[in-house]
């Protein structure tokens, strides 16, 4: 510490006056987070242990409701649909958002690129809902994406995609897809330009192309964006909601049923809070499992 | 730098691509809520007769000078409580350092990821036994805990940055540690607190399950609230329901664009903080 230890001195002893009050400043924080986080959250966990309808009384069931979860193939397949769309959310945005953030980083001060910035950013800022309502009918029978396949000769792959079974899920998929391939084209861009040019200049008089240079200079200088932009996407797969509610309600069937949903479903119209909380927890658990090993990879970067 | 007029001229067609591919829904929403009411018009065809009248319609039957209100009614009560919270617990970890400041921050950093379907259960009937179901309260009040985590985490990173000496200073003038907060550092953290203000309006703005779950009355929803309600009453009348939701989005998009260039550091920075 570059300070004379005379102020040292002084600020500890002052420090300790002042150190107990300074609690009553987190205080306020401390309790709303607590009041409608924390209780909430460990009643999740309380009430997975029961069989409860939300109204009479509840019984005791022990771990019976996780068995369910995991023996279930209806309850179980929502923690698999979550998955499946992390390719979506996830592997898509990144990659596609890599790609596109490579091969403009030499015009990322142009004024077109500036009026990118605004406009990728459109789908961060509307609500999910919308974004549900438009690509509903993008998607519909009639919409532009079928029009779009008719038009260019492949009239025989029309569909209603998000109401058929094997297409609703990647339907769903892509329209996540959208909303957060401009979020991580900017976070990657944004990376990117605070990476030295010397190097690629230096990389370019040596005879590296786009492609080596891209791999040997900006993927491993973008470690730490990369993880924000996996972490960022995957949570937005795992505890989807908005999107599947408005598009889908998890049909048809149950083949876009998400555990967030399954969840609302569960506690709020099948009145089963008992299995609704135990997958409340399982959701929680798996976020958590997912982004801590991310956050590991992240920081190591430093 | 060095790059060659072939890549430029990719970037750029690529770049275009893209913002053409994010545009079009917004487009299609548009030319859709032109055609008359109740016809399904296909794809991106403008109609002969742009029917400008569906806005009104759309603007009455969806309330939305209620709705209007509503949201910001909502947004008055969570985003300057939610900053001023999360401003003083984050003066008291990245600052003051109080004794197990440490063990404070870890709590509020495991809320960070928290998915809010993982706690809407207890929630429901914590708000019912606290009489609040189908009021604006029921919104307000748990949002402000949920963004706590995130607020005490962005506030505690401005201020762990802020030097001690700004405080000696202040403490030899005989400021107490509220003057020093309020007098010395609360001005000092403009930019980061706008930076979370912008992001915490957004997310207020834009919250769904806990509207659709803690209230009935669309009228005391937030805007994405009343949205789904909107979808659920006129699902079947494409063109009013693409007239709804774009007049909905009309708020935070001209909030967007007026502020954008705050608008997107904020976003980029809060996801890389959260």
């Amino acid at each position: 510490m570059p300070h004379p230890s005379t102020g040292r001195r002084a600020r500890r002893a002052r420090r300790s006056r002042v150190a107990w009050i300074g609690w009553l400043f987190a205080l306020p924080a401390v309790v709303m987070y607590a009041t409608f986080v924390l209780r909430p959250l460990l009643l999740t966990v309380q009430y997975s242990f029961y069989d409860w309808n939300g109204i009479g009384s509840s019984t005791w069931v022990g771990l019976a409701n996780y068995g369910r979860l995991v023996t279930d193939p209806e309850l179980f397949a929502t923690i698999g649909h979550a998955f499946e769309l992390i390719l979506f959310f996830s592997l898509i945005p990144v990659l596609l958002g890599l790609f596109v953030a490579a091969t403009i980083r030499g015009i990322a001060r142009s004024r077109l690129a500036t009026v990118a910035r605004t406009v990728l950013f459109l789908p961060q800022v509307i609500p999910l809902v919308a974004a549900g309502i438009m690509w509903s009918w993008l998607l519909s029978s009639t919409g532009l994406a079928n029009e779009l396949l008719s038009a260019v000769g492949l009239g025989r792959l029309t569909r209603a995609w998000l109401g058929e079974f094997g297409t609703a899920l990647p339907a769903v998929g892509i329209i996540g897809a959208w909303v957060l391939v401009g979020l991580c084209t900017l976070l990657l861009l944004a990376g990117m330009s605070k990476i030295d040019p010397a190097l690629y200049e230096a990389a370019r008089l040596d005879g590296a192309g786009p492609v080596r240079e891209f791999a040997s200079i900006t993927l491993p200088s973008l470690r730490q964006e990369i993880g924000v932009c996996v972490t960022v996407t995957v949570i937005a797969a795992l505890a989807s909601f908005d999107i599947v509610y408005i598009a889908t309600q998890g049909g048809p069937g149950n083949s876009t049923m998400v555990p967030g949903l399954e969840i609302y479903y569960l506690a709020f119209s099948e009145r089963e809070v008992g299995m609704a909380s135990a997958l409340a927890v399982a959701l929680v658990i798996l976020v958590l499992a997912c982004v801590i090993p991310l956050q590991r990879f992240a920081r190591d970067a430093r | 730098m060095i790059v060659s007029r072939r890549e430029v001229m990719t970037g750029r067609v690529l770049l275009v691509l893209l913002m053409a591919v994010t545009v079009i829904p917004f487009v299609s929403l548009f030319v859709t809520a032109l055609h008359p009411a109740g016809t399904y018009p296909s794809g991106l065809s403008w109609p002969e007769n742009p029917q400008w009248g569906n806005f009104a319609d759309a603007f009455r039957v969806a309330k939305m000078g209620q709705l209007l209100l509503s949201s910001g009614l909502i947004v008055l009560g969570v985003v300057p409580i939610s900053l001023l919270l999360g401003t003083m617990a984050g003066f008291a970890f990245g600052h003051l350092r109080v004794p197990g400041h440490k063990i404070g921050f870890v709590v509020f950093l495991l809320g960070l990821t928290l998915p809010f379907e993982g706690i809407i259960t207890p929630l429901y009937y914590q708000i019912r036994d606290m009489g609040l179901l189908n009021t604006r309260w029921a919104i307000i009040l748990p949002l402000i805990g949920l963004f706590m985590p995130f607020s005490v985490v962005w506030m505690r990173a401005h201020f762990v940055t802020m030097p001690d000496e700004v405080s000696e200073a202040a403490r030899i003038d005989g400021a107490g540690t509220w003057q020093l907060f309020w007098r010395v550092h609360l001005p000092l953290a403009t930019p980061a607190l706008s930076s979370l203000a912008i992001l915490l309006f957004l997310w207020t703005w834009n919250q769904f399950l806990l509207a659709i779950v803690l209230v009935d009355d669309p009228a005391k929803r937030t805007m994405a609230g009343a949205l789904g309600a909107f979808q659920g009453q006129w699902g079947t009348d494409i063109p009013l329901l693409c007239a709804g939701a774009l007049l909905i989005l009309v708020p935070t998009l001209s909030i967007f664009l007026i502020f954008q260039r705050r608008f997107v550091a904020a976003l980029l920075q809060g996801s890389i903080k959260g």
